[in-house]
């Protein structure tokens, strides 16, 4: 693992931030972190109790949040100067993201949720010779191949989940973000799934947000972060 | 592409919602449409009413009471016109032909028509001629033939006798016994007012009046210019020699100064009749249009339903790199799309069902639907109504945006 970060080591940070402020209700900061970084490849975890803000500083990573003051540089480029278009087309072509739960759009076959990332940027598509070859091998190496013509709500909560990371990954965008992917999921499904998610960033060379507030699984991780200790809001505002 | 296939798989997801909504709309473009294509038809069978005749002239009157008395059957005469007058204007150079009209009592309810052969030869409705479904036209003044409706209404038959006599008085009068007619013909079913008349001859008709011991002769009362040879009539049908002449026809006989008359063109006052009563049709096209209001109202209102459930969706868009546009543009697109269908199916359900009924309604009704393609106004209501359809759409969009603006990646579920 420490390889792959050596191999990146050269180029920007994957995420760096300064001086970051953001509230959903004007003079409630819910999110102020002075500085925070990680580098190109690294797999990180970072925990906090329900409500710390895990959420919204994942929303504000992805571009879909706007911070209300300081700077969000992503593979170096600071997203506090781009336009929200701009901003949604960056989360399309260089972000993978996994929810909770809920991953997928329940009108669409398995296999046109894997790719969907491709059809929204020509980026992503640009990576993979053919959208339905990369879900195909996607979905052989998260083990669910024999599902990708099934419809969604057909669906286990971990086979969804594997279809989200599937999605997430296809046209190896730089990023991965997982927001608690893990915890609507029994222990044994959960270690699985953690197997197939390491092994699949890794062999993409992204980079790995994962938040989650079980600490039990952050031995896996290059780097553990409490985000009550980098989040000023959360400490001041003594949740 | 990508928007349009989402918002097409996402329609079919909500195949039941989707589509009730559509027939809801296809329902009231059905309407909107269908209305406009029996207006047309209808319209296009009263014009035909009369066909052929360049001028109809009766006694001094209005224009109208000219046209309904002698062509519908309805309303009292303006007069009566003199057979020296008739004689008169049938010599004139410009005359081709004429029909003399004199309309006699009512039986049961039925006008009584005397005429001559000419009428049966010469009149014209909807490009036809009076056709008989058995026998032929009255040749003797004890001969009557009947309209298709009055045979099936009173039960009349080829030869069968007929009374005719003057309204309730009729069992009173030994007399009117001594001058039975007999039902020369049954004319064949023209969905005009012939269908409710019985033709006898002129003469027919004088020995008809006078069996009522002189009770009557016209309608009109006793006539005024009661003087030697054949009673008057009611009006007569011109036939001109030369379509351009009418004109200057009309014009004379307007200026008859032995008697006065007024001799209307019946495109004309058809067309005019038309304005009056065609007024109607307004009724109907607002009904239609509320329908139609309704219609993307309830498709507003599934929309704005099925939001909540689909904060979630929104969020994988999200996610996946759809900005707040994107999402606007698929409700929109989604709206667009059940509108654009609802309206297609809407035409498909007129045409459809003008192919099925069209043999129906005309033997019914006598009302001819064509299928002729969609007419300006038609394309304009289908326009209005995908255009309203993808306003409406912007609603739920507008809320839909707002929503995924809130909720960013964690809707509240
Ligand atoms: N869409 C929103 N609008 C307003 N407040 C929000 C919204 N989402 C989250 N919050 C608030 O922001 C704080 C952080 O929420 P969140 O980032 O979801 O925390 P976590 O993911 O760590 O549970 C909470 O106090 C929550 O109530
Ligand atoms: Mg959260």
């Amino acid at each position: 693992m420490s390889d792959r970060t050596a191999s990146r080591a050269g180029s920007a940070p994957a995420v760096a931030i300064r001086d970051l402020r953001f509230a959903y209700v004007a003079g409630r900061d819910v999110i102020d972190i002075p500085t925070l970084e990680f580098a190109a490849g690294e797999t990180v975890f970072l925990h906090g109790p329900s409500g710390s803000g895990k959420t919204t500083l994942l929303g504000l990573i992805a571009g879909v949040l706007a911070p209300r003051a300081g700077h969000l540089t992503l593979l170096g480029t600071d997203l506090t100067t781009l336009s929200s278009g701009a901003r949604d087309h960056f989360r399309a072509a260089h972000l993978g993201y996994v929810f909770q739960m809920f991953n997928l759009i329940p009108y669409l076959s398995v296999r046109e949720n894997i790719t969907l990332p491709c059809r929204l940027s020509a980026t992503r598509r640009s990576r993979v010779t053919d959208p339905e070859a990369a879900a195909q091998a996607l979905a052989e190496r998260l083990e669910i191949a024999g599902l990708l013509e099934s419809r969604v709500t057909a669906l286990s909560v971990g086979q969804q989940q594997r279809v989200a990371v599937a999605r997430a990954l296809i046209g190896a965008p730089e990023l991965i973000v997982c927001d608690e992917p893990t915890s609507a999921l029994d222990a044994d499904r959960r270690d699985r799934f953690l197997e197939l998610l390491f092994a699949n960033v890794a062999e993409a060379g992204s980079t790995l947000l994962f938040v989650s507030h079980d600490l039990s699984l952050a031995g896996r991780f290059d780097r553990t972060l409490a985000l009550r200790e980098l989040n000023r809001a959360a400490t001041a505002g003594g949740i | 592409m990508l928007l349009l296939s989402l918002a097409w798989r996402s329609l079919r997801n909500r195949a039941v919602i989707s589509g009730l909504t559509l027939l809801s709309i296809a329902l009231s473009v059905a309407l909107l449409v269908g209305i406009e294509h029996i207006r047309r038809g209808v319209r296009e069978s009263f014009a035909g009413t009369i066909k052929g005749t360049d001028l109809i002239v009766g006694a001094r009157g209005g224009t109208t009471q000219v046209l309904l008395s002698t062509v519908f059957g309805m309303s009292t005469p303006t007069g009566s016109v003199s057979w020296a007058t008739y004689e008169r204007w049938r010599a004139h150079p410009a005359v081709r032909w004429t029909i003399p009209y004199a309309l006699g009592d009512a039986h049961k309810g039925q006008r009584v028509i005397g005429t001559t052969a000419e009428f049966f030869t010469r009149y014209r409705f909807r490009d036809r001629s009076v056709t008989f479904t058995e026998g032929g036209p009255p040749d003797t003044d004890r001969e009557v033939a009947i309209g298709a409706e009055v045979a099936e209404r009173l039960g009349y038959t080829l030869r069968s006798e007929v009374v005719l006599a003057h309204g309730v008085a009729a069992v009173s009068f030994a007399e009117h016994t001594a001058h039975p007619f007999i039902v020369s013909g049954i004319i064949d079913r023209t969905f005009t007012p012939i269908d409710r008349a019985l033709y006898v001859t002129l003469d027919g008709l004088t020995a008809m009046h006078e069996a009522e011991e002189g009770a009557g002769g016209l309608m009109m009362g006793p006539p005024t210019t009661q003087t030697e040879g054949p009673a008057p009539i009611t009006a007569f049908l011109v036939g001109t020699k030369n379509r351009f002449e009418t004109l200057q026809l009309q014009r004379e006989m307007n200026e008859d100064r032995a008697e006065p008359l007024t001799a209307i063109i019946p495109g004309v006052a058809l067309g005019q009749l038309w304005q009056t009563i065609g007024s109607a049709e307004v009724g109907l096209r607002v009904v239609a249009t509320l329908t139609l209001i309704v219609g993307l109202i309830g498709m507003c209102v599934a929309l704005f339903a099925s939001l909540e459930s689909r904060r979630r969706e929104m969020a994988i868009l999200r996610a996946v790199g759809a900005g707040p546009r994107t999402i606007v543009s698929l409700l929109v697109i989604e709206s667009g799309v059940l509108a654009i269908l609802g309206a297609m199916t809407g035409v498909a359900m007129v045409y459809g069902g003008i192919f099925l009924a069209r043999s129906a309604v005309e033997a019914r009704f006598g009302v001819a639907l064509t299928l002729h393609p969609l007419g300006s106004t038609e394309w304009l209501y289908l326009g209005l109504i995908v255009v309203a359809g993808t306003l409406v759409g912007l609603l739920p969009a507008w809320r839909a945006y707002r929503n995924s603006l809130a909720d960013g990646l964690s809707p509240s579920l």
